[in-house]
């Protein structure tokens, strides 16, 4: 079965992200396609790659970007929800003048109708959230 | 058309599990997850209306999460414990999925 996942709650907020990574995991490992993983609201903070938990602590970041390397998954935030929280990847951030980018790897950055058509293109829609 | 309802927050914390109950159709399935899963635990002031959601649908809660919380054995009779792979069958085994953020 193809499913598009929804993460709308942040890395170490309460729990969606978690569960979301833990669900689709489960979903590969039962031979489910995964077609995107989109990422909104607070959820566009799972694709930064300047986080340093501490040693003892998962890494919810760098997990999205194993299981995307693995998994050639499309990993796609929110291009106004990165905006907002400072999201940016390198061309967005000479766009806007910036002096850095910090997008981690195996994340894109796009619009809502990358949702949308998620949601159209797969079998199911499993949204993850606060 | 069955539906699964995904409920993640506490019946003491906020009302979604009760607007849940309040709209899943009779042949729908409830899953509890993350905060949500102290719904399960028997002989709560909440666990009347988890049982009366019994009588026409299935209820589900998962595992890892009642684990997390030390409330492994605390779910009431009737409640199904799942793991993340039960929980992907159960997105697959029903039309279409709710979650009530």
């Amino acid at each position: 079965m193809k499913y598009t996942i929804l993460v709308n709650e942040g890395p170490y907020q309460h729990q969606a992200a978690d569960s979301a990574l833990q669900f689709t995991r489960a979903a590969l490992e039962k031979g489910h396609e995964i077609f995107r993983v989109f990422f909104y609201h607070d959820g566009v903070n799972n694709g930064t790659r300047l986080t340093v938990p501490p040693a003892d602590d998962r890494l919810i970041q760098k997990a999205w970007t194993e299981l995307a390397e693995k998994h050639g998954l499309d990993l796609v935030i929110c291009i106004a929800a990165a905006q907002r929280r400072g999201i940016m990847d390198a061309d967005e951030a000479k766009r806007q003048g910036l002096d850095a980018n910090n997008i981690a790897p195996g994340f894109r950055i796009s619009g809502l109708g990358q949702l949308v058509e998620g949601g159209i293109q797969s079998d199911r829609l499993v949204v993850f959230g606060d | 058309m069955a539906m699964l309802h995904i409920v993640n927050k506490s019946p003491f914390e906020r009302v979604a599990f009760d607007s849940c109950l309040a709209h899943a159709s009779a042949g729908d399935a409830i899953l509890m997850i993350e905060d949500a899963v102290v719904g399960a635990v028997a002989g709560s002031s909440f666990s009347g209306k988890v049982k009366a959601a019994m009588a026409d649908k299935s209820v589900y809660v998962l595992g890892p999460d009642l684990a997390a919380r030390g409330l492994e054995g605390k779910a009431m009779e009737g409640v199904t414990i799942v793991d993340y792979a039960g929980f992907v069958d159960l997105t697959a085994n029903n039309d279409t999925t709710q979650s009530w953020l």
